[in-house]
């Protein structure tokens, strides 16, 4: 195995009944890249992820992430992975605070790491005058930022994060994107899809899948170029007219 | 061990802020008891009785006739002893004994007056006072036919008698059930609506990609409900003892063990609907029509389920409550050991490993 690539995956597959989510999919991520992940409503971005973060058991092909196989060592992989999931998935009914602490638990840290953590993390997103408020009081901007840093709260190898900045207003999507940054800055590798096409900017790579299939990989630049685009926004409208 | 406690907390967290389940809770118990307090009369159908005949002569012998030919009643078993009174009640094989007097023809011509005595099963109050009734409306007939043209008329005397619970608060009768209402509710119906929650929410699909176990997750999640019930099953008692002076007769360590049991058979039932459930709102309707209805009007609860039809009386064979019913029935009102319930305990086990082992695999299942 090429120990660059973080997740490396060869004609993965998923079938839901005849209905075929994704399509034989191919790609690489490498250590430390932030890997946009595009396509339409329906592409299989979802499917695909959740594939790949061993929740999901593919059809066909493989896939190995942070050095394990999807098929058999899926438990590994849940160790070494973040993941935000595209609907908001913290506890609303638990204050910030205790939410934190809930997860640093589950992922085994201990008391002291986690308070050192929930500290830490509690003052970088400024959330210290609402700390021991419920998450269902916070407005969606803050509980996604929050979610995203519960997610790297084990300090993972690879976060997949599953349109984060839905619905979210653009100031603080750039501030989420920031976020991500400094993550990949520390050398965490993050997978990432989006609607946005101004994020896709972003990346150090893209994907861009249509009806299950990739259509188109690589650098924001070369794709540009590639389809004789000014922005990525053409290059997915000229993907997705066909 | 530490995560597990987290887990334990946070589901604490959850039950305590939300106003819906503090009240199934705890207002529930109270709400029930003081609402099935209330006697509700019941119809009876062809309820098997014992006679006790100290004469056997012409007037008991018709009248035991006019008993046996009424749809009411089918008599199960002649007996000849009044000893033997105790032991059919405590094998539960009869729900009264018709006691007639010595010489009881012979007083009626003599004296114009006889007795018979109507012994009747006290922990299940409503149907011995139906049954009472229906006996004394035969024996009325009776009479009035013995009548017809005398001039000094002949009375037949009944007196009613009640075993277990001489005192007859119809109270006592309803704590059994409202106990088993409780721990279902609280143990299948809030832990199926609390996994289904975390489904609905999306949370449990980040608890799947964590690195913890999917049956901690669940074990997790339904070790408060366990502790919740067990403290309900407590209040219960609590309260019939010291509010309404219930006697209970039997071992509190046993009755203990067997709502575990049941609790237990209870909570495999509730994750077993979270896995075939998408939302709580489902959760909810399955949790209530698949289990509460049948609970309330099968398991012999408020209906006796000798006078169902017989469908249903099969049918209720395979409710958990109607075993856990009879089970702690006997333990509180007639103060019976492990020997005399360990058929029920028996069936009740073997339900509860087969529910467990239907929701484990189907839990699987459903992850893929
Ligand atoms: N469990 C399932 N059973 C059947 N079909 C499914 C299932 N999950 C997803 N699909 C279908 O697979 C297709 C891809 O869905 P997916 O959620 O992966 O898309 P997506 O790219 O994430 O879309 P979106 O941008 O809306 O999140 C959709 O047509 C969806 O209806
Ligand atoms: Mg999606």
């Amino acid at each position: 195995m090429d120990n660059d690539k973080v997740i490396q995956v060869e004609g993965l597959t998923k079938m839901f009944g005849d209905f075929t989510a994704v399509d034989a999919i191919t790609f690489d991520v490498k250590k430390g890249e932030i890997f946009g992940f595009l396509g339409a409503n329906g592409a299989g971005k979802t499917t695909a992820m959740k594939m790949l973060i061993g929740i999901s058991i593919p059809t066909a092909g493989t896939a190995n992430v942070a050095g394990f196989d999807v098929f058999k060592q899926a438990e590994d992989i849940k160790k070494n992975i973040g993941y935000m999931s595209q609907k908001f998935a913290l506890y609303d009914d638990l204050t910030v605070k205790e939410n934190i602490t809930f997860f640093g638990g589950i992922y085994g840290l201990s008391r002291n790491v986690i308070k050192e953590k929930s500290d830490v993390l509690i003052t970088e997103l400024g959330l210290q005058k609402v700390a021991n408020q419920l998450v269902a009081s916070l407005p969606l901007g803050w509980k996604q930022k929050l979610s995203f840093s519960v997610a790297l709260i084990h300090d993972p190898k690879i976060v997949f994060l599953d349109e984060p900045t839905g619905g979210v207003d653009p100031i603080t999507r750039r501030q989420f994107w920031e976020m991500i940054y400094k993550a990949a800055n520390e050398g965490t590798t993050v997978f990432v899809t989006t609607h946005y096409m101004d994020e896709a900017e972003y990346c150090d790579r893209v994907s861009i899948m249509v009806n299950g299939k990739i259509e188109a990989l690589d650098t924001p630049k070369k794709l540009k170029k590639q389809f004789n685009a000014a922005t990525m926004n053409d290059v997915f409208l000229k993907l997705a007219r066909g | 061990m530490k995560r597990f406690i987290g887990f334990v907390k946070k589901e604490f967290y959850h039950i305590f802020r939300d106003r819906r389940s503090l009240f199934i809770l705890f207002g529930m118990p109270i709400a029930q008891i003081l609402l099935f307090g209330f006697a509700i009369t019941n119809e009876i159908n062809n309820v098997d009785i014992a006679v006790l005949d100290h004469s056997k002569d012409a007037t008991t012998k018709e009248i035991i006739y006019k008993i046996s030919a009424s749809k009411y009643f089918s008599i199960k078993q002649m007996i000849t002893h009044e000893a033997d009174i105790a032991s059919v009640f405590e094998k539960g094989q009869v729900k009264a004994v018709l006691n007639f007097e010595n010489d009881f023809s012979k007083n009626l011509i003599n004296d114009h007056k006889a007795t018979i005595q109507i012994v009747t099963d006290a922990t299940d109050p409503n149907t011995a006072n139906t049954i009472s009734n229906y006996v004394n409306a035969i024996l009325q007939q009776y009479q009035l036919e013995l009548n017809k043209g005398t001039t000094t008329p002949y009375q037949i005397v009944s007196q009613t008698r009640m075993v277990y619970n001489p005192e007859l608060k119809s109270v006592y009768m309803f704590v059994p059930g409202v106990m088993t209402i409780i721990l279902m509710l609280v143990s299948a119906m809030m832990t199926s609506i609390s996994i289904t929650k975390e489904k609905e929410l999306g949370t449990m699909e980040i608890l799947l990609v964590s690195p913890i176990n999917p049956f901690q997750v669940i074990i997790g999640k339904v070790v408060p409900y366990i502790f919740l019930s067990v403290i309900n099953a407590i209040v219960i008692v609590l309260l019939s003892i010291f509010i309404f002076h219930m006697p209970v007769q039997g071992s509190l360590f046993l009755l203990g063990l067997e709502s575990v049991l049941f609790i237990v058979s209870a909570l495999a039932l509730g994750i077993l609907i979270s896995t075939i459930s998408k939302t709580q709102q489902t959760a909810m309707m399955i949790s209530l029509m698949g289990l509460m209805l049948p609970v309330i009007l099968l398991s012999g609860f408020i209906f006796p389920i000798s006078s169902m039809p017989v469908p249903l009386q099969i049918i209720s064979n395979i409710i958990p409550a109607k075993w856990f019913i009879i089970i702690i029935k006997g333990i509180m009102l007639k103060g019976v050991g492990i020997q005399y319930i360990w058929k029920e305990t028996l069936i009740l086990l073997g339900m509860t490993v087969f529910f467990i082992a239907l929701s484990v695999k189907k839990y699987k299942i459903r992850l893929e």
